[in-house]
């Protein structure tokens, strides 16, 4: 074609991307600072925050959706990431931090978005009074809100390990999955454990507005395991040099789409762009799915031996693929690999080639951690710390983010599935190691930070 | 005011008068087709065309919507984008 100077090819290529290779841009999340909110009386510090969040945010949803249509590229979520609430409401005479969360969750449903993310704390070095009274109002918060999203970071490479949160973090997990039994658990969908948590990440439910960010931003993440993996089935003879290159093609026009819409948005809202976050996210549709890459590069079925290679290539050539096609990369930026939203991880965990062990392994070179994973609901919460703690663990040692969302779900056990529904998806129950790990997350105090050289 | 340029393409199987559906329409409403490019693959219609919708009285929207419902009448789909998404991404 003239003028555009794109080829015809090169427009039917983005429009079947977008058709039948399920390409969208997974979520457009406006960050907000809560930090001028805060107020001695409660209420009056949860009406600054409705104010606040529904003023700024007012238009994001109809902004995002006007982008859709003119680009003709879908907009799966519009979503909102706040300051973390215990930095806001310590400074309120009270220690039930659930109003909070409850304003956050009118908040979205006024300006409708459909999660809302930064019910949060950083405690990897100690916990204040605010993070306390945030981390006790935690299974109330998402028992009773349906929007808020709650992340806990417990380590970092620089501070080490706070195994007095992570203990606590286990027992937590466990009354947020009895508070709501009635809906599978599904609160513990909302709460994710992290170490190293990036502080400007778009993706739910581990977003919030970071304290070194800007009164608002747009971050946005993108997304297309899709069209990832068609064009890795397109070249079953490549070496593995030619594939990472593929893949690098792939990720550059996809992340080229998020840089358009991000910088779209951020002139029509008249708010700074913060960056992009490359992460391949996979959703529950057919098609959609990151397992469907890795089988795709030659495995019968993701879990089996090779998988955590071709996870780590398929990781680092979506970074790479990605980066120049952007100004500003950040957040998480890989490949996600949650059970429950990934159609070819929930069969290849029914067949049983997916184990909880290997999905370990393969947290330590794909972004974020042991994501969506649902376990039997009479898991012991210290059993689940020590999850916490060995997941945190490949974190702090590798210097990357490594995050916990894990559901033990109420009622179920062994060969049930639990399901979640919409983007969540559904999961089977997988087994966790029966042999209690109890004297050791209680020991409590703090597994000292890492050396940073000696590297073997 | 900058120009707006929107590629419109229609997929579907082939049958007379698509291209008169559709270009009837722009001219109905002031768009000026650039560029026009057609193929047919086993009976498998696809056409891509460039237009200027810059004196287009109508919204974005409202065209694009007048032009979907006008394929969806022929059984064709048809899609409408502003040209700069194919450039960011087949552009550096």
């Amino acid at each position: 074609m003239i003028q555009t100077s794109v080829a015809r090819q090169e427009i039917m290529e983005t429009i079947r991307m977008v058709q039948m290779e399920n390409l969208d841009i997974r979520t457009i999340t406006m960050g907000i600072s809560l930090r001028d909110c805060a107020d001695p009386d409660a209420e009056k510090a949860c009406q600054n925050i409705y104010d606040k969040i529904t003023q700024k945010a007012e238009k994001l949803v109809s902004v995002g959706e006007e982008i859709e249509s003119r680009y003709g590229i879908p907009i799966v979520n519009k979503r909102i990431s706040v300051t973390p609430v215990s930095m806001v409401a310590e400074s309120s005479k009270t220690k039930d931090y659930v109003p909070f969360a409850k304003a956050l969750d009118r908040a979205a449903q006024a300006v409708g978005v459909n999660f809302i993310g930064g019910f949060s704390a950083m405690v990897q070095k100690g916990t204040t009074l605010g993070d306390e009274n945030l981390l006790k109002s935690i299974p109330a918060a998402l028992a009773e809100t349906e929007r808020v999203c709650s992340s806990i970071n417990v380590a970092s490479s620089k501070a080490g390990m706070n195994m007095d949160a992570i203990n606590q973090m286990g027992h937590l997990i466990k009354k947020t999955a009895y508070q709501t039994k009635d809906r599978d658990s599904i609160g513990c969908a909302k709460l994710v454990v992290f170490c190293n948590v990036p502080e400007d990440n778009p993706f739910m439910a581990g977003a919030f507005h970071g304290v070194g960010e800007p009164e608002a931003v747009i971050n946005v993440g993108i997304s297309g395991p899709g069209v990832v993996r068609n064009a890795v089935l397109k070249h079953p003879e490549a070496d593995f040099g030619e594939l990472a290159s593929v893949i690098k093609k792939t990720a550059f026009k996809i992340t080229r789409a998020g840089e358009l819409v991000g910088s779209v948005a951020s002139e029509t809202l008249g708010i700074p762009f913060g960056i992009i976050d490359l992460s391949l996210a996979p959703t529950p549709a057919v098609g959609d799915s990151v397992s469907d890459i890795l089988e795709g590069m030659g495995l019968e079925q993701t879990g089996t031996h090779g998988t955590t290679a071709a996870l780590a290539m398929l990781n680092d050539a979506v970074k790479k693929g990605g980066i120049m096609a952007s100004s500003h990369v950040g957040g998480l930026s890989g490949a996600f690999i949650p059970v429950s939203e990934d159609a070819g991880m929930i069969e290849a965990v029914r067949a049983g080639t997916l184990t909880f062990d290997k999905l370990e392994a393969m947290t330590s070179v794909c972004s974020v951690g042991l994501d969506m994973i649902a376990i039997p609901g009479n898991t012991s919460a210290e059993t689940i710390s020590a999850i916490i703690a060995d997941e945190m663990a490949i974190g702090m040692i590798n210097r990357k983010t490594t995050a916990v969302r894990i559901i033990p779900v109420h009622g179920k056990e062994l060969g049930d599935e639990a399901i979640f529904g919409g983007l969540l998806g559904s999961a089977p129950i997988m087994k966790v190691n029966g042999k209690k790990s109890d004297a050791f997350v209680k020991r409590g105090g703090r597994i000292p930070a890492p050396l940073q050289s000696f590297n073997n | 005011m900058d120009q707006q340029k929107v590629i419109i393409s229609v997929l579907g199987r082939d049958r007379v008068g698509i291209i008169a559906t559709i270009s009837n329409i722009l001219a109905d409403h002031n768009a000026n087709i650039v560029d026009i490019s057609q193929t047919i693959l086993q009976d498998y219609f696809t056409m891509i065309m460039l237009v200027d919708v810059t004196h287009s009285p109508l919204e974005f929207n409202e065209l694009k919507k007048r032009i979907a419902e006008a394929g969806d009448a022929i059984g064709m789909q048809v899609n409408v984008q502003n040209t700069e998404i194919f450039d960011y991404m087949h552009r550096i």
